[in-house]
């Protein structure tokens, strides 16, 4: 166990202690071992996690340990490593239940990433409860994940998308949503945390209003999930989202929360060994959820992963990663706006820690490229939402998304780094 | 820098402020639209080709990063008044540059066209660019083959 988490862990056990824990950022960046490695001969400045977050040494080494001392399929043999395995795996499923205080470990789905569970819900809600001519509400700020499962699934049962608008700033707005709801809305599929802008969606006022009408609200949670606690039984939530690389753990892994009757209520997605009762040739039966919708070999050491990765930024304080986030995003948006010729894209008034923006005399991708020069990794495209940069009138931005393990000084080296853009373009 | 200043030559930096044939040619007769899904930039090239396959008239529209407007008006001043076959030397030619350090030219490719292509060549030290740097070509390829749309991938 790192220093941080120690000091973390010992700070949530004092009896009595209200006040706030100091998230000391210098102890946890020494648990991910990544950030001492050099760019171009200069220290690494990470801000991709957006994209894809670093592992911390606690993810890495329960994926090994796993590995060297209780490996194999689960679910399946009698024998003792069978056992260990499972016994880790199903560890993992309560502790992403915790993570998102579902009320049963039932409710989680893993699946290979986000994009499947989105996927998965398109195909299995569409195949129980959609028709030609029933609506999809979306909003414009989604990730393609959101966009084109429903665009597949309105090719084959003529169903109808709807999209939520956006002001100027990357604010969703609700009155338009609500105007949407009608008769034929049978779902609501928005993001918590928009990836590309950081505007933070109200999604709990979104849940009400659907709710007020009976219909049921899937969240993508992918950009909040790593950011701020999530309570998909406080917001009411029905479906929730999440992806494991995100969230500081494993490539490979996503995470589906379904309440569990409308989760149990919904056919197989993908058929296979594990999700079987019982096969004959004439017919087959199928178990219960969760295990109906993991077809096949699951991610058995990605999920062990995303547990430790989950364990980890708990013990950090997940109320307490938020509040330096926010810190450094606040520091971020007064340095990045001394930058002449800098604009931010997305000003919305309540967004997470992602700061995009667009320079007058430079494409993203030239300052994507003179940044890495300077050791700093940035996003720069369209961010899998090219409906929102069209809506938004750009073709692409550059992207700073700050980590749990960022810096004042990570921030002042992006800066600085953008002053070479300036020399070179003007 | 060093790297940067190779990659981002004066010369590119022109071509990016006062790019060549960046227009939309009436009589152009053969049409295609280069998209690098990476960045979501899109180029198109507009070539007239007469009946003996010589370029007539070859030009650009589009937006993108600087590399890739540069490479297009690059290409267009390259590709004028040429032959199909002595394209696709120029643009096999092109590519060894942009991805090796010693490139396998073209033999009938003349030394100053060579110069003139290689203040591109830069964009081999950095791997992530090299698509921005092909995309006009790729969609020039594209267009003689009379294929309308074409990607980087």
């Amino acid at each position: 166990m790192s220093e941080a988490v120690r000091a973390a862990q010992a700070a949530q056990a004092a009896p009595g202690d209200n006040s706030a824990r100091a998230f000391d950022v210098e102890r946890a960046r020494a648990d991910f071992p990544i950030l001492s490695q050099e760019v171009h001969g200069r220290p690494l400045v990470y801000l991709d996690s957006a994209a894809s977050a670093q592992k911390p040494r606690q993810v890495i080494e329960a994926m090994s340990h796993a590995c060297e001392t209780g490996y194999a399929n689960v679910h399946r043999g009698v024998h003792r490593m069978s056992q260990l395995a499972t016994d880790a795996f199903e560890a993992a499923r309560e502790k992403t239940a915790r993570f998102i205080n579902a009320a049963s470990h039932d409710e989680i789905v893993f699946t290979r990433n986000a994009t499947e569970a989105f996927n998965l819900v398109a195909s299995s809600f569409g195949q129980k409860h959609l028709g030609a001519g029933d609506e999809v509400v979306i909003s414009t700020l989604e990730h393609h994940a959101n966009i084109v499962p429903w665009q597949l699934l309105r090719q084959k049962l003529g169903i109808v998308l709807r999209v939520v608008p956006i002001d100027e700033a990357g604010n969703f707005l609700l009155e338009d949503f609500e105007a949407l709801l009608g008769p034929r809305t049978k779902l609501v599929s928005v993001t918590h945390v928009s990836n590309a802008l950081g505007t933070v969606v109200p999604v709990k006022r979104v849940i009400e209003l659907a709710h007020a009408r009976n219909i049921p609200v899937l969240i993508d949670g992918c950009q909040a999930a790593p950011h701020f606690a999530v309570d998909v039984r406080a917001l009411d939530a029905d479906f929730y989202i999440f992806t494991g690389h995100k969230v500081y753990g494993p490539t490979g892994i996503g995470v589906l929360y379904g309440k569990y009757d409308l989760l149990n209520d919904l056919p197989p997605y993908q058929g296979g060994g594990e999700m079987i009762a019982s096969v004959t040739f004439d017919t087959s039966t199928f178990k219960e959820a969760p295990h109906r919708f993991e077809a096949g070999t699951p991610p058995i050491l990605e999920a062990i992963g995303l547990g430790a990765a989950l364990d980890y930024m708990s013990a950090l304080g997940r109320d307490e990663i938020a509040a330096h986030e926010a810190g450094l995003r606040a520091y971020a948006e007064e340095r990045l706006a001394g930058v002449p010729g800098l604009h931010i894209v997305g000003t919305a008034r309540d967004k997470a820690s992602i700061v995009s923006f667009v320079m007058d005399n430079a494409h993203p991708h030239d300052i994507g490229t003179i940044v890495d020069r300077a050791g700093v990794a940035v996003r720069t495209g369209h961010h899998c939402a090219q409906p929102l940069m069209q809506r938004l009138e750009v073709t692409a931005t550059t992207r700073a998304s700050i980590g749990l393990y960022n810096t004042r000084a990570d921030i002042d080296t992006l800066a600085e780094s953008l002053g070479t853009v300036s020399e070179i373009f003007g | 820098m060093d790297d940067l200043r190779e990659l981002y030559q004066e010369v590119i930096l022109e071509h990016v402020k006062n790019p060549r044939n960046k227009r939309t040619p009436p009589d152009a007769n053969r049409h295609a639209e280069g998209v690098n899904p990476v960045c979501g930039d899109a180029v198109r090239i507009h070539m007239k080709v007469n009946g003996q396959g010589v370029i007539e008239d070859v030009a650009f529209d589009g937006k993108g990063c600087a590399i890739s407007l540069a490479s297009a008006s690059l290409m267009t001043e390259e590709l004028m008044g040429k032959s199909e076959s002595e394209a696709a030397a120029l643009f096999q030619t092109f590519q060894e540059m942009c991805t090796k350090d010693e490139p396998d030219l073209a033999a009938d490719v003349d030394e100053d066209t060579l110069d003139r292509m290689r203040v591109l060549s830069g964009v081999r030290l950095f791997p992530m660019r090299v698509k921005c740097a092909t995309l006009a070509w790729h969609t020039m390829n594209a267009a003689m083959a009379g294929k309308s749309e074409t990607t980087t991938e």
